[in-house]
C-alpha cells in the first residue's frame, strides 16, 4: 500500500550544489569526463587562469566512475623524482583544498605504511625513504617493533609466511571521502560559471584538417577552442574517435568493503609483496584493494579469484578481520600505460589535449592532475611538473618506470 | 572467473592461464629500417577495443602452450579459440566476426 505524500506536502529539496544547464553552441574549452580529474581541471582553469567559458561533458552522471568507487588512498612516496614531485604537489593541494573549497571532505592524514616482507622489500623501502627525503617528501623507516606500535592490529609475528620486517611510513599520507571531493570541486567550478553537463556523450570530433574544432555529442555538435580528454578507462575509446592510438590498456581493478565496524584501524597499510592494501573509512567499512585483473576489460567487473587472493593476504596480515563480512565488491576500469605513469599534454592533433594513463593511482593525484592539465590547456605548453609525462616519451624512450617502483604493484 | 577452452586440454579455469595481450603482433620484418615512432608503435601501442578482441593466452599450469582466442571485453564472452599459428609478415590477419 502506498503512502505517498501529495507533491505540495513533500519537504523542500535542499539546494543543488551545481546547475544542470543545457549545452551552449560553443565554449572556449570542453573537458570530456566529469570525474575527479575533469572537475579539478575545470576548477583550476577558472581559478588559476580565469578561463570560465568551459563545459565539462559527462556521458553518465557526475563523478560516477572511478571517483565514485575507489580506495581513496592519498600519498606521494613514489620512487621516481618526476612522480614524487607531481604527487607531492597533489598532497600539498589536498592539505589546503578543504579550506579553499569550504567543504570538509574528511581528508585525514593518518599515514600510510608500506610493509616489507623480504630482504629485497627492506632494501627497496629504505632506498625509497632516502629518495623521498632528498625530494622533500616526508618518509620514515620503521622496524618491526615500530610497525607494531604504529598499527597494533598488524600481525608482526615472526611465524608468518611473509613476516613483517619493517615498513616505510609517510605520516602526511591518508585518505579522503572521494565523492565529497568531487562535489566540492563541482560546486566551486559551477560558481565560476563552468557548465557541468551530465548525460552528454561525446560520439565524435569536429575537425578542420589536423586540428579539432569541437565535439559531436548525443545532444548535438558543440564547438570549442580546445578539447581536453579526461576519460580514464575509456580514453582509448575516445581517442579512437579522433584517429589517435594510445599506449594504454584498460583493465578491471577490483576492490571491496566490509560491513561497518567500530574504528580498529588507525592508518593505511599497503603490502606490495602479499598484495593488499587496507584502510578503514570514517563510516567504519574496511576498504581493501589489490592489483588489476590481467586481461583487458571494460565490463566493470573482474574475476573472483582476485578478491579471494587479496582477502587471503588481508587475513594473514590482520587476523582481527577474520569474522568481518564482505559487504560489496566492485570493479572499475583503469587505463594502464607501459611504464605505469600517466600521460598529460598536447597530442599530435591540434587543440586536442590528453590526460590519461593514471592506472590504479589516479585518485590521489586529483588536484595536481587538474592543476597541471589546466596549465597545459590554458597555455598550450606543458606545466613543468607535467613536462616529463608527455605522450612523446614513448618515442624518445624517456619512460618514467613506476612499475614496481611506486611502492605497490600496478 | 573466466572458463577458457584450451585447444589441447579443454575447458579450464582462468587461474591456470597466463594472459598475453593482443594477438597477431608480428616482429617487425625490417627492424633496422624502423623510425623511432614506428618502434614506439611496435613496443608500446596495442589495440584496446571496447568489444571483440583477439588475444593470446598461455595454459601456464597445464600444457604450457600458447593459443589465441577472441573475447568480448565487456561481456567476457569467448567466441572463438584458435591454436597459435603466427601470421607471417605481410599476410592478412584473421578477421574478427
Amino acid at each position: 500500500m502506498s503512502h505517498q505524500l501529495p507533491a505540495h506536502q513533500l519537504p523542500e529539496h535542499p539546494d543543488w550544489l551545481w546547475r544542470t544547464p543545457d549545452p551552449k553552441r560553443s565554449y572556449d574549452v570542453i573537458i570530456v569526463g566529469a570525474g575527479g580529474h575533469g572537475l579539478a581541471t575545470a576548477y583550476y582553469l577558472a581559478r588559476n587562469h580565469g578561463i570560465t567559458n568551459v563545459a565539462v561533458l559527462e556521458r553518465g552522471w557526475l563523478a560516477g566512475g572511478n571517483m565514485a568507487r575507489n580506495t581513496t588512498i592519498i600519498r606521494s612516496n613514489y620512487l621516481c623524482e618526476e612522480s614524487a614531485a607531481l604527487y607531492e604537489h597533489a598532497l600539498k593541494l589536498w592539505e589546503v583544498l578543504p579550506q579553499e573549497l569550504e567543504y570538509d571532505f574528511l581528508f585525514s592524514q593518518r599515514g600510510v605504511l608500506n610493509l616489507a616482507h623480504t630482504l629485497q622489500d627492506v632494501r627497496e623501502g629504505t632506498r625509497r625513504v632516502n629518495a623521498n627525503r632528498l625530494g622533500g617528501v616526508d618518509a620514515e623507516w620503521l622496524d618491526t617493533d615500530q610497525v607494531r606500535a604504529f598499527c597494533p592490529i598488524v600481525n608482526t609475528s615472526p611465524d608468518l609466511r611473509y613476516p613483517v620486517l619493517g615498513a616505510t611510513l609517510q605520516p602526511r599520507a591518508g585518505i579522503a571521502k572521494h565523492d565529497h571531493v568531487a562535489w566540492a570541486l563541482a560546486r566551486r567550478a559551477d560558481e565560476y560559471g563552468v557548465d557541468l553537463i551530465q548525460g552528454c556523450e561525446v560520439t565524435g570530433f569536429l575537425r578542420d584538417g589536423d586540428r579539432v574544432t569541437g565535439v559531436r555529442t548525443n545532444r548535438g555538435p558543440i564547438s570549442a577552442g580546445r578539447v581536453a580528454l579526461a576519460a580514464a578507462g575509456h580514453s582509448s575509446v575516445l581517442a579512437d574517435l579522433a584517429g589517435l592510438r594510445l599506449p594504454v590498456q584498460s583493465h578491471p581493478l577490483q576492490a571491496l568493503v566490509s560491513e561497518l565496524l567500530e574504528p580498529v584501524h588507525p592508518t593505511v597499510v599497503m603490502s606490495n609483496h602479499v598484495h593488499v592494501y587496507v584502510s578503514q573509512a570514517h563510516k567504519g567499512e574496511l576498504v581493501m584493494g589489490a592489483g588489476v585483473d590481467s586481461y583487458n576489460g571494460y565490463g566493470q567487473r573482474g574475476s573472483f579469484h582476485m578478491i579471494e587472493h587479496q582477502m587471503a593476504a588481508a587475513l594473514e596480515l590482520f587476523p582481527i578481520f577474520a569474522r568481518a563480512h564482505v559487504l560489496r565488491t566492485w570493479g572499475g576500469i583503469v587505463d594502464v600505460t607501459p611504464d605505469a605513469s600517466p600521460i598529460i599534454g598536447p597530442t599530435p592533433i591540434g587543440n586536442l589535449y590528453l590526460n590519461c594513463g593514471w592506472g590504479t593511482g589516479g585518485f590521489k593525484a586529483t588536484p595536481a592532475s587538474g592543476w597541471v592539465y589546466a596549465h597545459t590547456i590554458a597555455t598550450g605548453e606543458p606545466h613543468p611538473l607535467a613536462a616529463p609525462f608527455g605522450l612523446e616519451r614513448f618515442t624518445t624512450g624517456a619512460l618514467i618506470d613506476e612499475h614496481g617502483a611506486a611502492a605497490v604493484a600496478h | 572467473m573466466l572458463l577458457i577452452a584450451c585447444p589441447w586440454c579443454g575447458e579450464r579455469e582462468e587461474l591456470e592461464f597466463h594472459y598475453g595481450g593482443q594477438a597477431h603482433v608480428g616482429y617487425p620484418a625490417n627492424p633496422e629500417g624502423l623510425t623511432d615512432s614506428e618502434w614506439a608503435e611496435y613496443l608500446f601501442v596495442r589495440d584496446n577495443p571496447k568489444g571483440l578482441f583477439a588475444e593470446r593466452w598461455s595454459h601456464a599450469a597445464g600444457c604450457r602452450r600458447w593459443f589465441n582466442l577472441i573475447r568480448h571485453t565487456v561481456t567476457h564472452q569467448i567466441l572463438a579459440v584458435q591454436s597459435n599459428r603466427p601470421v607471417a609478415a605481410g599476410q592478412p590477419k584473421p578477421v574478427i566476426p
